[in-house]
């Protein structure tokens, strides 16, 4: 297995406060990694970094064995695609528009679209089960949809990571098991990497091959679901005291007690 | 919906040509189609015969109602690719033109040159619109470098030394209008916009910025899709987002400064042309960049048309018809989309 993602040493300050200190991890080829830490842990910025919309103060981000700053816009676009958290469109484009814009890095300017392109998006539309609303307007779907649109636009770039940020945060329960489980399903058979932030600790254990658990801007743990999700790592890090049971002997679930 | 949209392309420069021409016929003296195409033909150097056509006819068509129709025109283009270019770039649907000063800006340097009277100028192209145009480039590039922080800028900071340095600019003017009574007709004529007195050199002049910018910011068409959609969004997709919108902004800027040096400040051209063909086209601005430039331009020659021609021998400020005509009608077709779109 080879390592895609390989982050050493890693700080971030914002005006002087420490946001992400001593940050290391690795990422192989084809896993499913959440991040998971309290509001202000971090998640964010960590996601932030490993796209180079921030600039680190310290340390390295190698995406694919090449510095991450080295990279051509467009070239670490064709490696790495990223949905953001704030998706709110107030410009009005057809669904099947905006899953075109992945085709971006791969276009020259001036030139339309080829057949290559038109196929890619309709294949990971009908893969991210939007391909019966093409023709409806952003404004038209509903959230849970517009997250499928988004992953759609993402796939559409041919990434080997995928970054998602809280892709579920506004979600209900239906629409947050359906997207998860399209993403366990692109990691398990397009040896893409995903990496995704989440505030669900039980669907994180659920879906995830491995959890970094942030605590102010650090690691606290960051290994399988079952060695990351302890009663001590939760209420030591959330200041939560839970209730943890294992399901199928492996998967932790945990139900708050009190703070 | 490619060949759609190229079908209405062909449609509007059909028109835009249509119109060119009608416009050319009216005024205090009529003037046969039929003739002003011969007039037309025979200048482009083809071999028609114009001997029976008047001498003054061919006069007004050639030296006075064409240059005053196409700088219209191209007015009207340029104001409406630089509201479609800051609505995106901004990503602000109250965007115009003149949201970096370039109005105010323009509106001093005229007033300047028309308070100590050095109205007469070089190539036709006076000294009003020159100290105009350097009047209201200043003004972009002070606006610019005070949103600038390090080497990044924020789009939000832009709009509000904008407003800043337009109330600015306008007191200062009020002020010398006052020291300025007899000539404060000139200046409120000129703030209202005009293209009486157009010609052939100022065409020339600004022709070749139009071609340049339109070109670097059709460049950008799909890049500007991705940003409205988010800068985040737009930089995952691999665009250079400094890159592209100092690029727009500084040609966009320069547009404007070129547009109201020539014409005055014509107002309500560069907002609603570009929402009201995104009522129709959606935001993609593959089509509704080139749909809008040429829509500008059909709307400014239609105003200026009425304009010249809608009382008898007086000429009203095109800036006027603008908002009269165009508000109405603009709410007209706010009223009747339906659908949750931009505005």
């Amino acid at each position: 297995m080879s390592c895609v993602i390989d982050v050493k040493d890693l700080h971030f300050k914002y005006y002087n406060q420490e946001i992400l200190n001593n940050i290391n991890i690795k990422v192989e080829k084809g896993s499913f990694v959440s991040i998971l830490g309290p509001n202000g842990s971090g998640k964010t910025t960590l996601l932030k970094n490993i796209c180079n919309f921030l600039k680190p103060n310290n340390g390295t981000i190698c995406i694919k064995d090449k510095e991450v700053f080295k990279y051509k816009n467009k070239e670490l676009a064709k490696n790495v695609a990223v949905v953001h958290q704030n998706n709110d469109v107030n410009f009005d484009f057809s669904i099947y528009d905006i899953v075109l814009m992945g085709r971006l890095p791969y276009q020259k300017k001036f030139k339309s679209e080829s057949k290559k392109d038109h196929e890619i998006v309709k294949k990971n539309m009908k893969k991210t089960e939007i391909w019966k609303f093409k023709d409806k307007s952003i404004h038209e779907i509903s959230g849970g949809e517009r997250q499928r649109v988004m992953i759609a636009r993402a796939l559409s770039q041919q990434p080997d990571i995928l970054l998602l940020d809280e892709p579920i945060s506004a979600l209900d329960i239906k629409h947050q098991m359906s997207i998860l489980s399209l993403c366990k399903d692109l990691v398990k058979d397009k040896d893409i990497s995903i990496i995704t932030t989440l505030h669900d600790i039980n669907l994180a254990a659920r879906f995830s091959d491995l959890i970094i658990l942030l605590d102010s801007g650090e690691i606290k743990s960051f290994d399988i679901p079952k060695k990351v999700l302890t009663a001590e790592n939760i209420e030591s890090v959330y200041g939560v005291k839970v209730d943890l049971y294992l399901k199928d002997k492996n998967i932790p679930y945990i139900i708050p007690k009190a703070i | 919906m490619k060949s759609k949209r190229f079908i209405f392309i062909v449609i509007l420069l059909i028109s835009l040509f249509s119109l060119i021409l009608i416009s050319t016929t009216l005024g205090t003296v009529k003037i046969p189609i039929k003739n002003v195409l011969k007039i037309i033909l025979y200048k482009l150097n083809l071999d028609i015969d114009i001997s029976n056509i008047k001498a003054s006819d061919i006069f007004i068509v050639t030296n006075i109602r064409l240059p005053r129709i196409i700088l219209a025109s191209l007015v009207g283009a340029i104001l409406s690719l630089v509201g479609t270019s800051y609505q995106a770039i901004f990503k602000n649907p109250m965007a115009d033109p003149y949201v970096m000063g370039a109005s105010s800006g323009a509106a001093f340097g005229a007033t300047l040159a028309i308070s100590i009277g050095i109205g007469s100028g070089i190539l036709g192209f006076g000294v009003t619109n020159l100290l105009a145009f350097i009047s209201a480039m200043l003004t972009t590039v002070i606006v610019y470098n005070l949103a600038k922080v390090g080497s990044k800028i924020s789009t939000t900071s832009i709009l509000l030394a904008g407003i800043v340095m337009t109330a600015f600019l306008s007191s200062i003017i009020s002020l010398m209008m006052i020291f300025n009574h007899e000539e404060l007709g000139k200046i409120v004529t000129w703030t209202m916009g005009s293209f009486n007195g157009a010609n052939w050199n100022q065409i020339i002049l600004v022709t070749i910025p139009v071609l340049i910018g339109l070109i670097v910011i059709l460049s950008f068409s799909k890049e500007m899709n991705a940003f409205v959609l988010g800068e985040e969004n737009a930089q995952s997709l691999g665009v250079n987002i400094e890159l592209m919108k100092k690029t727009i902004l500084v040609i966009s800027s320069f547009l404007a400064a070129c547009a109201v040096s020539v014409s005055g400040i014509i107002g309500f051209v560069g907002l609603i042309v570009p929402h009201l063909f995104r009522l129709i086209f959606g935001s993609n601005h593959k089509i509704l960049l080139p749909v809008s430039v040429l829509g500008g331009a059909i709307f400014l020659l239609i105003c200026d048309t009425l304009a010249r021609t809608i009382l008898n021998g007086i000429e009203i400020p095109v800036g006027i018809i603008t908002s009269i005509f165009g508000g109405p009608f603009f709410l007209y077709l706010l009223k009747r989309s339906k659908k949750n779109k931009l505005i």
